[in-house]
């Protein structure tokens, strides 16, 4: 059987009863023991409870009860979501030991599909940043090398399926952690429409930015996994109330690498300095490979991308500022008592001063700052219309292109230490990915080579409109389809990093 | 940080007034009573096992979410209407960012400059003038947890040794009602604001969208006043005087400040913008954290919820629901009632038009509702420093105790006896008659046998009724009612002692 393979297959062969979902989880299971020393993907392990989930799995399986075709594939949850009794810490030290009492919506589906859960994936604390070193609980490493940063803030999502750890994971995607982590990695990763995907137990960084999504090796797999966590959620008033169409259907139409009729929109103002020549040239192949298979590709202008980052850095800190508030040793988590006699508020202070990263402390001084009276408009009411503007221009492109492309991420992975001094060349990490945020329109980053210059992966993202999260998967499986038939076989197998590990 | 009574400073109210003008505005909280909180389905009831009616939402727990309660939303509109507001087409949620312990999230999640009511307008009467109130908003917001603290001198958290939160409380919906200031009101400014509270009160009352109990906390009055120098028209610095709990400590608190202002600007001295805590037992307020303008709650729209949008259709619809407005009410009702118009400022004046209203409607007759509400009740409200509407009895209780009196089982001075043993809580009207024995004597043979002994203890008296001097009955009636303890009717004694003589 092996790791080697894909979510969809292994949903076959469990449906063929050629395995058993025990059997699926405990190789998992296996490979985590292995090589997650080295990789550092999971924060938690449930090798208990995944067990136990298997072993029902295949009780209703063999009581025909199967609850869908992903029911006993097991999968790896990003730390931000409430888990009822697993610990969820966001990769921060100031929810240590914190065990929900409930679950997000997500892993209620999750569960609900039968899908066992294999642990909790590592972070940048509370999603802030773009190569996971900003886990209070240490980096997670690159399976293509670990030296080099597997992405953030979903570095242990991405890590954990590049690895062969999980066949399946749920990422969160804030301004690209999702795709980004996916770019670097060579997997696949969708930031789903604002409000397809519930956000109720998902712990906000940035509560009209944040979506949780798909993270997996093939594009269908995200597609299958997609269905089983989309969908309208009483609990989140922002979760859109519509009739998806099954977005399985969506990337297995796509595989056929057919692309006649559609229209790919490149954008201008994500090219040029800055860009990484490999990163580029792959970006190019693609295009080219979508042209040889049918679509037609224009260059689309969206002027207002340029002031992306700068709208993003003002609206999230001021939600994030917000939201952290919450954390104030009161009620869960840490708690730092000074010495002596300690009001609430020394308590407050000192807790909050020991269990917030630096990351973290910046982005709530530079959001309280933005929020603050006198400064709110010039801030955070003009990134506000900014944001218009933003989703102005996606509004003028997909009037005249089906999906937009451009590379996911401008450069392939960086060392470790390499940008940890240096917010800002570590914020342009995110410049492709932040616009789709911000507009909350769909996005997908489908593998598309390895840049020569350092023999690491790249990305494509695909942009479609909002509620078209379909065409993201049908273009995205016809990219992927391409591409592996250039290259003969998935990308992840010319991955060397954890070369030696079984298989 | 406390300051006792005797180290302020006031001036006579009377020199108050003759050197400035007082502003006021009010800020009245409503508990809503809807059947689940805000924006949870956890049920909107305080009290009971503390922390027992909370869910991830209320009590604030990461990745917890917010949705609105229609219900709420209904309520605030219904608010808004009877207070002659106009109801926003669009409004959204904000959050109001500062830490508290007992605050679940460290913001709360009210509404910042698009409120769901604003500009209205209440008309309030008082000693036969009526002064418009400008509503300026009716806004929708979550209710904090409450704090008890344990150990200290204060009951505030400064000295406590510890803390403990009920977040029970935490996510009741809450409407925030604000007048802009009222000026003009002169001397008349305490009742004034008083009557604001309690017509605002019967209102809620009517629209049957909170219990509106002030000694429960469902409706918390926070006073603002600041002076301005006499006819300048300059609004002074203000103070906010908060969680001032019955009518009439709204009017004691008003009072208090104006005088406490004075003596401050007089002496040259400056108001400090601040929030002042009011003493129920002193009658005194004293300075809590100092609170200005510039403290900054950094609102921003609630990103986890989606604009609130009543239709037209819906607001007409709650327009049609609402009950009569106060004025047509008043003057409804004293037509129906017969009242003349000193009465009827009085019973409205004393917060007590919809206890009498009641009453009535229990069976009892106008001027009976009246006169015990507005007498033996006002009376006992007035010594024990309590509101009409929070002494424990009823408009029932009353009515059953004038049916007793109509009914001849007590007479008018044992009725005040059953009041007595009501309020001391020994049970209904009925079983205080029982238990106090309270029933006035009807037997003609007892009563029979206490004339016989009257007439005969005082010959002289009796000759003169004889004679046909009836009106002298009345010395003979006194001893039959000594004799009888009371309890026996006054009507029946004087029947009986006119038979006996003729």
């Amino acid at each position: 059987m092996g790791h080697g393979t894909t979510a969809a297959l292994l949903a076959d062969r469990l449906a063929a009863g050629e395995v058993t979902s025990v059997e699926v989880t405990q190789l998992h299971l296996d490979r985590i023991a292995e090589v997650d020393e080295r990789v550092h993907a999971f924060l938690h392990v449930d090798a208990e409870g995944a067990l136990g989930q298997a072993a029902e799995s295949d009780a209703r399986r063999a009581r025909g009860e199967a609850r869908g075709p992903l029911d006993g594939v097991p999968i790896a949850v990003k730390d931000v979501l409430a888990t009822r009794g697993l610990p969820t810490t966001c990769g921060s030290k100031i929810l240590e030991g914190w065990v929900p009492p409930y679950d997000a919506t997500v892993v209620t589906r999750l569960r609900a599909a039968g899908l066992p859960i294999l642990g909790k994936t590592n972070m940048d604390e509370f999603a802030m940043g773009s190569s996971t070193e900003h886990s209070a609980y240490g980096p997670t490493r690159n399976p293509w090398d670990l030296d080099r940063i597997p992405g953030g803030s979903g570095g242990g999502s991405a890590a954990a399926v590049a690895a062969y750890e999980a066949p399946l994971a749920i990422g969160t995607d804030t301004g690209g952690s999702i795709r980004q982590p996916g770019a670097v990695t060579g997997t696949v990763g969708v930031k789903p429409t604002y409000g397809g995907v519930s956000r109720y137990g998902l712990v906000a960084l940035a509560n009209s930015l944040d979506q949780a999504g798909p993270v997996t090796r093939t594009v269908l797999d995200a597609a299958m996994l997609h269905d089983v966590i989309g969908g309208h959620d009483p609990r989140d008033s922002t979760s859109i109330q519509h009739e998806w169409p099954s977005f399985t259907e969506a990337a297995r139409s796509g595989s056929t690498g057919d692309l006649s009729g559609v229209k790919v929109g490149v954008i201008t103002e994500m090219q040029g300095d800055g860009w990484q020549p490999g990163v580029m040239a792959r970006f190019n192949e693609s295009v080219e490979l979508m042209v040889q298979a049918g679509a037609e590709v224009v260059e689309v202008s969206c002027p207002s991308f340029v002031h992306a980052l700068a709208t993003y850095y003002l609206i999230l800190p001021a939600e994030a500022s917000s939201n952290l508030a919450k954390f104030d040793a009161m009620r869960y988590g840490l708690r730092v008592t000074p010495d002596g006699d300690p009001s609430a508020e020394e308590v407050m202070r000192a807790t909050r001063d020991a269990g917030f990263g630096d990351e973290v402390k910046r982005r709530i001084i530079l959001g309280t700052y933005a929020l603050s009276s006198g400064y709110y408009d010039a801030y955070y009411g003009q990134a506000q219309k900014v944001r218009t503007l933003i989703s102005r221009d996606f509004d003028a492109a997909f009037a005249q292109v089906d999906v937009l492309a451009s590379p996911t991420a401008p450069t392939t992975a960086f060392r470790l230490g390499e940008k940890l001094d240096d917010p800002m060349a570590m914020y342009l990490n995110d410049l492709a990915t932040i616009p789709a945020n911000l507009a909350g329109v769909p996005g997908i980053s489908v593998p598309n080579g390895l840049a020569e210059e350092d023999g690491l992966p790249s990305g494509l993202q695909l942009l479609a409109p909002a509620l078209a999260d379909d065409r993201v998967y049908r273009v995205g499986a016809a990219v992927e389809a391409l591409h592996e038939r250039q290259w003969g076989a998935p990308l992840l197998d010319k991955a060397t990093g954890l070369e030696g590990a079984t298989r | 940080m406390t300051s006792s009574a005797s180290a302020t400073e006031l001036m006579p109210y009377d020199d108050v007034l003759a050197a400035y003008d007082p502003a006021l505005g009010l800020e009245v909280h409503v508990e809503l009573n809807t059947a689940s909180k805000m924006f949870c389905g956890c049920p909107a009831v305080f009290g009971g096992e503390p922390n027992a009616g909370v869910c991830p939402t209320c009590l604030g727990l990461p990745g917890a979410m917010p949705v609105v309660n229609g219900k709420a939303v209904e309520s605030a509109i219904r608010i808004g209407l009877a207070l002659n507001c106009d109801i926003a087409e669009w409004c959204r949620f904000a959050r109001k960012n500062y830490f508290y312990p007992d605050m679940p999230k460290n913001f709360q999640t009210s509404q910042y400059d698009e409120p769901i009511c604003f500009d209205g307008y209440m008309d309030v009467d008082v000693d036969g003038e009526t002064y418009r109130v400008e509503i300026e908003r009716a806004h929708m917001e979550e209710d904090t947890g409450k704090s008890l603290h344990v150990g200290g001198s204060t009951g505030r958290i400064h000295g406590a040794d510890y803390s403990l939160v009920d977040y029970n409380r935490a996510g009741i919906p809450l409407i925030e009602i604000v007048t802009r200031p009222i000026l003009g009101a002169g001397e008349k400014a305490p009742e004034v604001a008083r009557a604001y509270v309690a017509q605002l009160r019967e209102l809620i009352v009517a629209l049957g969208v909170s219990e509106a109990r002030m000694d429960q906390g469902n409706l918390r009055a926070d006073v603002n006043l600041s002076l301005s120098p006499k006819g300048s028209g300059v609004l002074g610095t203000r103070t906010e005087t908060k969680n001032v709990n019955s009518f009439r400590s709204v009017e004691r608190a008003v009072r208090f400040e104006m005088q406490r202002h004075a003596a401050i600007l007089s002496g040259g001295g400056s108001i400090l913008q601040e929030t002042r805590h009011w003493h129920e037992d002193t009658g005194i307020t004293t300075s809590g954290r100092e609170k200005s303008d510039a403290e900054d709650y950094r609102y921003f729209p609630e990103p986890d919820l989606v604009p609130v949008a009543p239709s037209r259709e819906w607001v007409e619809e709650l327009r049609g629901t609402l009950p009569e407005n106060p004025t047509t009410r008043r003057a409804r009702l004293q037509a129906e009632w017969g009242f003349s118009d000193l009465e009827m400022r009085d019973t409205v004046g004393a917060g007590a038009l919809g206890l009498v209203e009641e009453t009535i409607a229990e069976g009892a007759a106008p001027q009976a509702a009246r006169k015990w509400w507005l007498g033996e009740l006002a009376r006992r409200s007035n010594e024990d420093g309590v509101d009409l509407v929070d002494l424990p009895i009823t408009p029932a209780d009353v009515a059953r105790i004038q049916a007793l009196v109509d009914e001849k089982v007590v007479n008018d001075k044992l009725a005040r006896q059953v009041f007595e043993g009501v309020l001391a809580g020994e049970g209904t009207p009925d079983e205080v008659v029982e238990k106090r024995g309270l029933a006035v004597v009807s037997d003609d043979g007892a009563l029979g046998v206490a004339v016989d002994n009257a007439i005969a203890a005082n010959p002289d008296v009796a000759d003169k009724i004889r004679d046909g001097k009836v009106a002298a009955a009345g010395a003979l009636i006194g001893a039959v009612m000594k004799e009888m303890r009371g309890q026996a009717d006054a009507g029946r004694v004087r029947e009986l002692i006119l038979e006996k003589l003729s």
